[in-house]
């Protein structure tokens, strides 16, 4: 029922990866203990275009099949997106946005809105040499809400990802976890 | 055990579990990632079968057709333009009667070109003699593929099936879903013994020419054998139900019917959100319930007329379009024939196409609209562009 029900849904640009953090935060919460779904939202796949995927979060089997409008997270990649378009549509009041942002402050959050700033880029350049930041904020993410736990998370960055490719994406995700929970 | 996965990838592993002998299919757009890790399990080992890469999804089913005639466990997958393009070996293959069982990730067809789902792509081959499944999660449309293949093969069936499921919303989707064992499998879905196949020591033709003194006799006995597969598709619901712990013995599911006064009848994933949609009506004190048809053929018309009996009005969603019909929609007038002399009001709702998406806010505006009495149209139409 809807009352158990969350939904979260990842604001990126092609080529950065949110459709499949959205598969592995849906992953590593089903390795929590509750039932998820991730999908995209099916768009012109490009590179640099705004890109969506959801994921929820429930109790209960998950039945619901339409795209998310009233988020309770938003997880936003890449901060020139909200310039564009309202990534901060729909949530609910009291709901969390984590936002990747080298600046203090991010614009137009809506009041009611937890926001939760984390400079993921820098913690992806300087642990994985790469600007690919999804997996760091699945740490941030982890931290914020507390919709999936850290071991459940790291197992599924082993199963999707190799050897110390895996290890280097745990090792930001990790850094991200603590970085949020010392903010919180 | 529940795992997490992609369903394509759970299709994967019922393929893989099955057996088939021979896999063919176009691995471009429109594809799923079904065939790519079936073409992966091939060829690490995991799964002993003949991958045939062909040129088109015409060669793909030709193919199939070919392995089928052979003697083989047969499997292929396409969606949207790809079975289109397939539809004259589609014919041919019920028509030869080879019992090959393809995954249909539904998507809408061109043109205009669009990538994304609806349901008319295996609507348009209702006609072909192949029947058709249509799974609602990703567990249901994973399980129906053991229980095609049971059903499918039977000597007094020999008929191929489409395991439908909508793409993208079902194909993309990553969820819990019970992937059953090897030993189980084979112990529910034995080794493929054909009925008669091509052998060059003892030859035979098939799909040969028919005279009209003939024709008219095998179209006959095709649509004998789909009537006799709704009995063949329950047994093997039910005993896969009896192994496995999910029944499908049934070829329509009720949701909330007892006192209903509007009845939904839909097909594959919309039921979902159409079920959490009627709770909260349900809350509101809105008397609404839903059919879910998961065998659309052989159609179950006694079922169905079982199931809506003591409505006021049927809303059937329909994700497709019968071009200038009066219903607009391809089942609804099937609903309406079921319902024949009992006065209550079909209507149907063309909704979703290409991907247009539906939320529960909408499946309370058609219950409304069916309760007017109003329907047989395109809902939620953007007035603005027309």
């Amino acid at each position: 029922m809807g009352i158990l029900l969350r939904e979260l849904r990842i604001h990126g640009r092609g080529g950065q990866g949110s459709v499949t953090a959205a598969e592995l935060i849906a992953t590593a919460a089903f390795k929590s203990g509750v039932y998820s779904q991730a999908f995209p939202a099916f768009g012109v796949e490009r590179r640099g275009a705004p890109v969506q995927a959801f994921v929820r979060f429930s109790d209960e089997k998950i039945r619901l099949r339409s795209q998310i409008y009233e988020p309770d997270y938003i997880v936003v990649q890449d901060s020139s997106l909200i310039a564009d378009i309202n990534v901060f549509g729909g949530m609910k009041e009291g709901g969390i946005a984590l936002v990747n942002t080298e600046k203090d402050t991010v614009p137009g959050v809506p009041p009611g809105i937890k926001l939760i700033i984390i400079d993921a880029t820098s913690v992806a350049l300087e642990v994985l040499g790469l600007p690919i930041t999804n997996t760091t904020l699945m740490g941030a993410f982890a931290a914020a809400t507390g919709e999936i736990e850290l071991p459940a998370l790291e197992e599924a960055l082993r199963e999707r990802f190799a050897g110390s490719l895996a290890e280097k994406n745990i090792a930001a995700a990790r850094r991200a976890y603590e970085m949020v929970r010392g903010d919180a | 055990m529940l795992q997490i996965m992609e369903g394509s990838h759970a299709i994967a592993e019922a393929v893989r579990l099955c057996r088939p002998e021979v896999v063919s299919a176009y691995p471009i757009t429109p594809q799923t990632h079904i065939v790519e890790r079936l073409a992966e399990m091939v060829a690490d080992g995991d799964l002993n079968a003949e991958y045939i890469c062909v040129e088109s999804e015409f060669s793909a089913l030709s193919a199939c057709l070919g392995a089928s005639a052979a003697g083989s466990r047969v499997y292929s997958a396409t969606s949207s333009q790809g079975l289109i393009l397939m539809a004259e070996v589609v014919f041919n293959v019920a028509g030869m009667r080879q019992p090959i069982i393809m995954s249909i990730a539904n998507r809408a067809l061109g043109a205009p070109l669009s990538i994304w789902n609806d349901q008319q792509d295996s609507i348009a081959l209702r006609d072909s003699g192949w029947f058709q499944l249509y799974g609602e999660d990703v567990q249901e449309m994973t399980d129906q593929h053991f229980i095609a293949y049971k059903a499918a093969e039977r000597h007094d069936i020999l008929l191929p099936g489409f395991v439908c499921f909508d793409g993208f919303i079902l194909s993309h989707t990553y969820e819990p879903v019970d992937i059953p064992n090897q030993e189980d499998i084979d112990a529910y879905l034995p080794k493929y013994v054909p009925y008669n196949m091509l052998d060059a020591k003892d030859p035979i033709s098939m799909g040969m020419y028919a005279t009209p003194e003939y024709y008219h006799e095998f179209r006959y006995e095709i649509d004998q054998a789909m009537m006799r597969s709704a009995a063949a598709l329950s047994e093997a619901g039910k005993e896969f139900g009896e192994i496995f712990g999910r029944d499908y013995s049934e070829h329509v599911v009720p949701y909330r019917m007892d006192d209903a006064d509007v009845a939904f009848v839909a097909m594959g994933s919309i039921c979902g959100t159409i079920k959490d949609a009627i709770d909260e009506m349900r809350t509101d004190g809105i008397k609404v319930g839903l059919v879910k048809i998961r065998t659309y053929r052989p159609f179950p018309e006694k079922e169905i007329a079982k199931a809506l009996g003591g409505v006021s009005a049927v809303a059937v969603l329909e994700k497709n379009v019968s071009i200038g019909s009066a219903m607009k929609g391809a089942v609804g007038p099937e609903i309406l024939h079921a319902l024949n002399g009992t006065g209550i009001g079909v209507y149907s709702y063309v909704a979703g196409l290409g991907g247009r998406d539906i939320r529960k806010k909408d499946i309370r505006a058609m219950a409304d609209l069916a309760a007017q009495g109003k329907g047989n149209m395109f809902y939620g139409l953007r007035e603005e562009v027309l």
